[in-house]
């Protein structure tokens, strides 16, 4: 008998053409804080997949021994059964249901009838609300209080199937300081009553604040499990990283021209909740045939950044002030943003960059029909010929250009999008993730393109969580955390630590 | 045109001729024009209820009174089907046109009944109505963030409503004669009674030739820009097809009483909204807002701007299939307009349109919205009742958009 509640043994979980996951190991103790580590992509979450029943028995190799048995989970409610509640980043609740009816959503507690007995239900409810110290009405409904909030019905729900092992999928990143304060402590007050917990998290602070032991994953590996005494930051910043940075990105010499945009105090709120800051202050600018990179975590505001500067797309009461070429420009719609030179390719290119049930040709056109118009018509045939054209200059692997996108691999269908974008003939382009979700060879492709467009004098952004394929491809690289420009600095003198520790720097409080 | 359609003909011959090297251009020929036929099923599902109807009745279905009939009687579904079908392609969805159509209607009694004003001026008012009814409709759509269901399933009720306000619990009829040939008149005797009317044939032997130039055309700028083109063989058979199909309808037509009015109408509007619809700017944005909203906006198209004006146009049509059926009925009643929504939906529908939007054509549903009218037609002629008729063309409609889905799953997409 060990004092370990959970062991996980040797998983190994691959998908079609990808190993998530190869022979990882990981021991929880009863009654302990243990939090995961690791880079975004590093399998943090597949690993908490497999271990809640997500991915059932049977599809990944290695076993599972919970309080000593081994066990076998087909889903989720058979995890729950034995008491292993997992909380994702993105919160599983339905706003317009009471906080009460949510906590017992699925588990809900009836009369002799059958019916549901509510008197119990608001009773036990406002019982468990009490343990996370929420002091809200059990009937109010979830849309009208904030997320930090939220996270705690979240963990009254998990407190209410009884938990023994609750996980936490990066709690506090869409909480503000006080709510994350709050939520820490929560977590160490259930330690108090004998509840495990598993945080997933990369703030190296909140990480050293709760956690007892810290287990790090990179590339789907357990680098090693450090003891709450020996944590340092750079120890867990070093096993983070520590990869080796091989050729996998074409040479490029920068051939840098005056400055192109600049952007000056740039500040968004958040589109419903206008008082959060999500974007703060941000101070950039990018020179012609310059590659800049944007590095953030996830939920620092990269892409909010990105959005909210392409024709206010995303938040509200937005300031700051756009300079192109030292001309201030207005960017306050999309088209007018192109108008002005700028293109944006989105991080999600099947929700928001892509008419999928539509073809090649149409795709590269969408945003520049204006150049196809000829006498109030649409050039057809020109059309075509535009498009043929990118898909011989960026190898476009479809047999025409009248293939509808939603047929091509993840590589082409960014490369279309990067057609539709190169071919509105910006001066500035900013990429949100232009490598996520395609192979290797194609990223070395894409790669090849954005160092060809900066050779052609355009100014380029590039948004990554990829630390390497910034620090592989950039000339200089922004860091962003909480919404606020950390620091900068040259490619020469980035390093995967220093990008890190500015990466994770928190606001002063 | 005969040089070099003749040359890949007996190239195509030896080919098939040849057996014994498989030959490559031959199959691909071959899966071209079955692809084809795949492309045009509505058009082939058109030609079979024909057929079918035409044995039926015992040849009545085609004999050309019934054929002028035909167009007359459904001329203001095809008006209502154009509209119907960009809406839908969009993404939205249009209930209120029937009772759009009744209100102006109704509007029109007033204006050339009641009042007298001359007849060009009614119509004009008339259109305007409709237009300010899309903007109202397109107002709560477009800026407000209202789905379109819910606007014009309101609308359906506040338009029929007040087209009971306007008409006074009574009908308003006898309207002068320019107005009501709208609905029933004819281009007919311009040159002299004949036993077939020559300028019916002119049009359509125009027809044909405006039809055949402008494939030819497209076609070989298709190939100048090193496109993919269809065998020159079924391109010329799709052509003789189709002349023959014009040739025979506008004989029907000449031997009845000419050219209605209502098809001159018709056949501009297909004309303007196909090109407007495929190649103007503005049509590529509807498309490209049916497809994926986001990505449109994304690309800097303005969705409200393009979602408003779709509402005005459909007002617009609305209000004009509201004048041709009231001047064919020479009425401006309480129930007209009744059920126009469900049938112009049917033939966005039946012609190919998707529900989730993207996908349509004004052509398929003006093939559509002529099955249902054949359909009508034909089970009219059978003495098959209306309740049995009803039955039939909600399963047209079930199986044309399952028949759609189950391709779409077979193909691949999503």
């Amino acid at each position: 008998m060990t004092t370990n509640i959970l062991e996980m043994r040797g998983i190994t979980k691959t998908f079609p053409g990808v190993k998530a996951l190869s022979n990882v190991t990981i021991e929880v103790e009863r009654g302990e804080v243990h939090a995961i580590c690791g880079e975004n992509g590093a399998g943090k979450s597949t690993l908490m997949k497999v271990l809640s029943g997500v991915y059932p028995h049977g599809t990944y190799d290695g076993d599972i021994v919970f309080e000593n048995e081994t066990v076998e989970f087909k889903d989720l409610t058979d995890s729950e059964a034995k008491g292993i509640v997992i909380i994702h980043q993105e919160l599983a609740l339905s706003p317009y249901l009471s906080i009460a009816e949510n906590i017992f959503l699925n588990n809900e507690l009836k009369g002799p009838m059958g019916l549901i007995d509510w008197n119990k239900t608001n009773f036990e409810a406002a019982k468990l609300l009490a343990r996370v110290g929420l002091r809200e009405n059990p009937t109010t409904k979830i849309m009208d209080i904030g997320v930090g909030k939220q996270q705690l019905v979240e963990i009254a729900k998990a407190l209410s199937k009884e938990v023994k092992l609750l996980i936490l999928d990066e709690p506090t990143a869409a909480l503000n300081d006080e709510d994350s304060d709050h939520l820490l402590d929560l977590i160490l007050h259930l330690k108090g009553q004998g509840i495990t917990s598993i945080i997933i998290s990369h703030k190296l602070n909140e990480i050293k604040k709760v956690a007892d032991s810290v287990t790090i994953i990179r590339d789907g590996k357990t680098i090693e499990t450090i003891a709450k005494q020996e944590v340092t930051e750079d120890r867990i910043i070093k096993d983070m990283v520590g990869r080796d940075l091989e050729h996998r990105y074409p040479d490029h010499t920068p051939n840098l021209g005056d400055e192109l945009l600049r952007v000056e105090d740039w500040t968004a709120h958040h589109p419903q909740d206008s008082s959060r800051v999500v974007v703060d202050k941000v101070n950039l600018n990018v020179r012609a045939g310059e590659i800049v990179g944007i590095a953030g975590l996830m939920g620092a505001g990269r892409t909010e950044f990105a959005m909210s500067l392409f024709g206010q797309s995303y938040g509200s009461r937005i300031s700051g002030k756009v300079f192109l070429r030292g001309k201030e420009i207005k960017t306050r719609t999309v088209s007018e943003a192109i108008d002005q030179g700028i293109a944006y390719a989105t991080e999600d290119r099947k929700t928001y960059g892509l008419n999928l049930i539509e073809d090649i040709k149409r795709n590269i056109s969408m945003a520049s029909l204006k150049k196809l118009e000829n006498f109030g018509l649409v050039h057809d045939n020109e059309e075509y010929k535009v498009a043929t054209e990118f898909k011989k200059s960026m190898n476009i692997k479809a047999p025409n250009v009248l293939v509808k996108t939603g047929k091509l691999s993840g590589g082409n269908q960014q490369k279309v999008v990067l057609s539709k974008w190169i071919y509105s003939d910006p001066d500035v382009l900013i990429l949100d993730e232009p490598t996520r979700g395609i192979d290797v060879g194609a990223k070395y492709e894409i790669y090849t393109i954005i160092n060809k467009l900066a050779a052609q004098g355009k100014g380029i952004i590039v948004i990554s969580s990829e630390l390497p394929e910034l620090l592989g491809i950039c000339d200089r690289v922004y860091a962003l955390s909480e919404g606020r420009i950390t620091g900068e600095l040259p490619i020469a003198e980035a390093t995967p630590e220093s990008m890190l520790k500015l990466m994770t720097m928190e606001k002063p409080r | 045109m005969s040089n070099p359609s003749q040359v890949p003909t007996t190239e195509s011959i030896q080919a098939g001729g040849n057996v014994n090297p498989p030959s490559n251009k031959f199959t691909e020929r071959i899966s071209h024009v079955l692809a084809d036929l795949g492309k045009n099923g509505i058009f082939i599902a058109l030609i079979a209820v024909v057929v079918l109807f035409a044995i039926l009745t015992d040849g009545i279905l085609l004999r050309p009174q019934n054929i002028s009939n035909l167009v007359v009687q459904n001329g203001y579904i095809l008006v209502l089907a154009i509209g119907m079908v960009m809406v839908i392609i969009a993404g939205h969805i249009d209930l209120s046109v029937g009772s759009v159509a009744a209100f102006v209607g109704a509007c029109s009694g007033v204006f050339a009944v009641q009042w007298g004003l001359p007849w060009w001026l009614s119509v004009i008012l008339s259109l305007g109505i409709g237009a300010l009814v899309g903007v109202w409709q397109g107002f709560w759509i477009a800026f407000v963030g209202i789905p379109a269901f819910i606007v014009t399933l309101a609308g359906m009720l506040i338009f029929r409503g007040l087209a009971l306000v306007v008409l006074g619990n009574a009908n308003i009829g006898s309207f002068p004669a320019e107005y009501r040939a709208l609905g029933n008149g004819f281009l007919t005797d311009l040159f002299g009674e004949f036993e077939i009317d020559p300028l019916t044939l002119g049009v359509g032997a125009l027809a044909i030739l405006i039809l055949i130039v402008q494939q030819v055309r497209t076609r070989r700028g298709r190939a100048k820009y090193g496109q993919d083109v269809e065998p020159v063989v079924w391109f010329v058979v799709k052509l003789v097809l189709i002349s023959a199909a014009i040739g025979f309808f506008a004989y029907s037509l000449a031997s009845y009483k000419g050219i209605p009015i209502t098809l001159i109408i018709l056949a501009v509007l297909i004309l303007v909204y196909g090109i407007v619809m495929n190649r103007t700017v503005f049509g590529r944005h509807i498309y490209a807002i049916g497809g994926n909203r986001h990505a449109a906006e994304l690309s800097g198209i303005k969705t409200r701007r393009v979602d408003f004006w779709l509402f005005v146009n459909m007002g617009t049509l609305a209000a004009l299939a509201g004048l041709i059926f009231t001047a064919r009925l020479n009425l401006a009643g309480p129930k007209a307009g009744d059920g126009f929504e469900l049938e112009a939906i049917s033939a966005a529908f039946i012609g190919g349109a998707a529900v989730q939007g993207g996908v349509g054509t004004i052509g398929g549903a003006i093939i559509g919205g002529l099955i249902i009218g054949v359909l009508n037609n034909g089970m009219s002629i059978m003495g098959i009742g209306i309740e049995w008729q009803q039955v039939v063309k909600g399963l047209v409609l079930l199986l044309a958009v399952a028949f759609d889905v189950y391709n779409r799953r077979r193909s691949g997409g999503r």
